[in-house]
């Protein structure tokens, strides 16, 4: 899931001054799972907006606010609102607010800021596995990711900032990630997996912007 | 610098700005004490005068350099190109480190670069030395690079630190430089265990100030273990400042025929590294 957190009520005004009705998109999924884009978000959103001046238009929350599809026709059915609407506050990540400007030519404007791709801990708890390096390295270090799990991404074996309860030194309440991945391994009697040296990345395969076609795929398969 | 029985070292840090006087003043004090001076490359990621520059500095007053260079700032391209810079203006000696956090330093909000880690790093010089970049194309020559690493003995667990070790040595490391090292038995035990390494092991230096510093030592810095011996006679010392440069000494003394070399971090005290050598 991508998470996202709302910005400062004070930034979102100071980004869509200049600009009088409002219409308010949401997002059904990522961002109302983050309790920063759903239902209740966006009705907070217009009670705030409205008291500060502005002229909300209306609010939609779209099952998934990055399908370009989904948004276009969301739209189309507040057509008449979106019409009298000067720009688009949408409460989704990134990928939202520009499928917003996709869908439709009218400011689309970011309410919130995207943070990471993250696991659901429980309900309300995220943190993050995977950076999508494109490159994925899981299958040496017995699947525990030293690109995301390391503050810098270290590919052969912990820094010097591992303390001698084995935690990281940039943050002292997170485990070092390769004690974690060296750990599990002896437990595995592979520690042996970890011997050779791992090559830098390939960070070609993770530049943006980046697109995958399906169907495409599948010709290359064939 | 690496054919001495035992080699000296030690660390000398750039200034914090343009003005290079002191940064020399030191270095010329320390031009006959030392067989070679490494140059920090922006340490605690706080931004300083680059180790490439200091180096070339140091060669210009005819003293040996060490050439710290680190993953945090630069990519590979950077680094390689930088390599073959010092190259040309006479540095030999390198020592390739991962670098500390960003977040350690004066710059939080820097992107911190770790394109490759300190073992891909000392692969990627050994690579200059044969003539290649990593890229897979060929150098109009090759670079004589001596590479240099860093090691923490006693970092746990000791399996991992000495397949990381081993990792450095392979990709290309002849010499290390350890973390500072107070208690000298356990530093034998160590040696023993790597003499069928052919690399040259130069045991860390770390001039105590104080008893408090020493405790700040013993739960701060990984690895690093300073015997109550040596607090208590800190403690007791009238002078704790000239007591640290005694033990230093002693550290030193202590060492030759166990390390090949002693590496002499003074921190910010480096022209006391005469009065520290001269009792040895």
């Amino acid at each position: 899931m991508i998470i996202t957190k709302q910005k400062s009520l004070s930034d979102i005004i100071e980004t869509t001054t200049g600009y009088k009705n409002i219409f308010i998109t949401g997002c059904g999924s990522c961002a109302t799972l983050c309790k920063s884009g759903g239902e209740e978000e966006v009705a907070q959103m217009e009670k705030d907006l409205e008291a500060k001046g502005f002229h909300i238009t209306g609010s939609a929350v779209i099952d998934e606010a990055c399908h370009v599809l989904l948004t276009k026709r969301a739209y189309r059915e507040h057509s008449s609102k979106i019409k009298k609407s000067d720009a688009i506050l949408v409460m989704a990540c990134g990928a939202g607010v520009q499928a917003s400007r996709l869908a439709i030519d009218i400011p689309a404007i970011p309410a919130l800021d995207t943070l990471f791709l993250g696991n659901t801990m429980r309900f309300g708890v995220f943190e993050q596995y995977c950076s999508m390096c494109g490159d994925c390295v899981l299958a040496i270090t017995d699947g525990i990711c030293p690109v995301t799990r390391c503050p810098k991404g270290l590919l052969n074996g912990p820094c010097g900032g591992v303390d001698n309860d084995g935690m990281c030194e940039v943050d002292r309440s997170c485990k070092c990630a390769w004690i974690e991945i060296y750990e599990a391994l002896k437990k595995r009697g592979q520690v042996d997996r970890i011997k050779d040296i791992i090559p830098p990345k390939d960070h070609s395969k993770g530049s943006h912007p980046s697109s995958l076609d399906l169907k495409e795929r599948k010709g290359n398969a064939e | 610098m690496l054919n001495k029985d035992f080699i000296i070292t030690a660390e000398l840090q750039p200034p914090k700005g343009p003005d290079v006087e002191g940064f020399l003043t030191k270095a010329r004090l320390l031009k006959t004490e030392v067989d070679a001076l490494n140059v920090t490359d922006n340490q605690r990621a706080i931004v300083r005068l680059c180790s490439l520059a200091g180096c070339a500095m140091l060669i210009k007053e005819g003293i040996t350099p060490v050439f710290q260079i680190t993953c945090r700032d630069r990519n590979r391209l950077a680094i390689k190109s930088d390599l073959l810079g010092a190259h040309a203006l006479g540095i030999r000696n390198v020592l390739a480190i991962t670098g500390d956090d960003i977040s350690t330093g004066d710059n939080k909000g820097a992107k911190q670069v770790f394109d490759i880690d300190s073992i891909q790093l000392i692969s990627i010089i050994a690579g200059l030395n044969r003539g290649a970049t990593a890229g897979g194309a060929t150098l109009s020559g090759h670079t004589d690079f001596h590479i240099g690493g860093a090691l923490n003995p006693f970092a746990k667990p000791e399996e991992l630190t000495m397949l990381r070790f081993e990792k450095k040595i392979w990709a290309g490391a002849r010499f290390f430089q350890t973390q500072a090292v107070y208690d000298t038995t356990a530093f034998k035990g160590f040696m023993k265990k790597v003499k069928d390494k052919d690399v040259k092991i130069i045991a860390g230096i770390l001039v105590l100030k104080s008893a408090q510093m020493a405790h700040f030592l013993n739960e701060n810095l990984p690895g690093v273990y300073v015997p109550d011996t040596l607090i208590k006679e800190l403690e007791t010392s009238d002078d704790p400042k000239e007591k640290g440069l005694e033990i230093a000494a002693r550290s030193i003394r202590s060492l030759k025929g166990i390390a090949h070399g002693a590496h002499i971090m003074a921190m910010g005290m480096e022209e006391k590294i005469p009065k520290i050598l001269e009792m040895i």
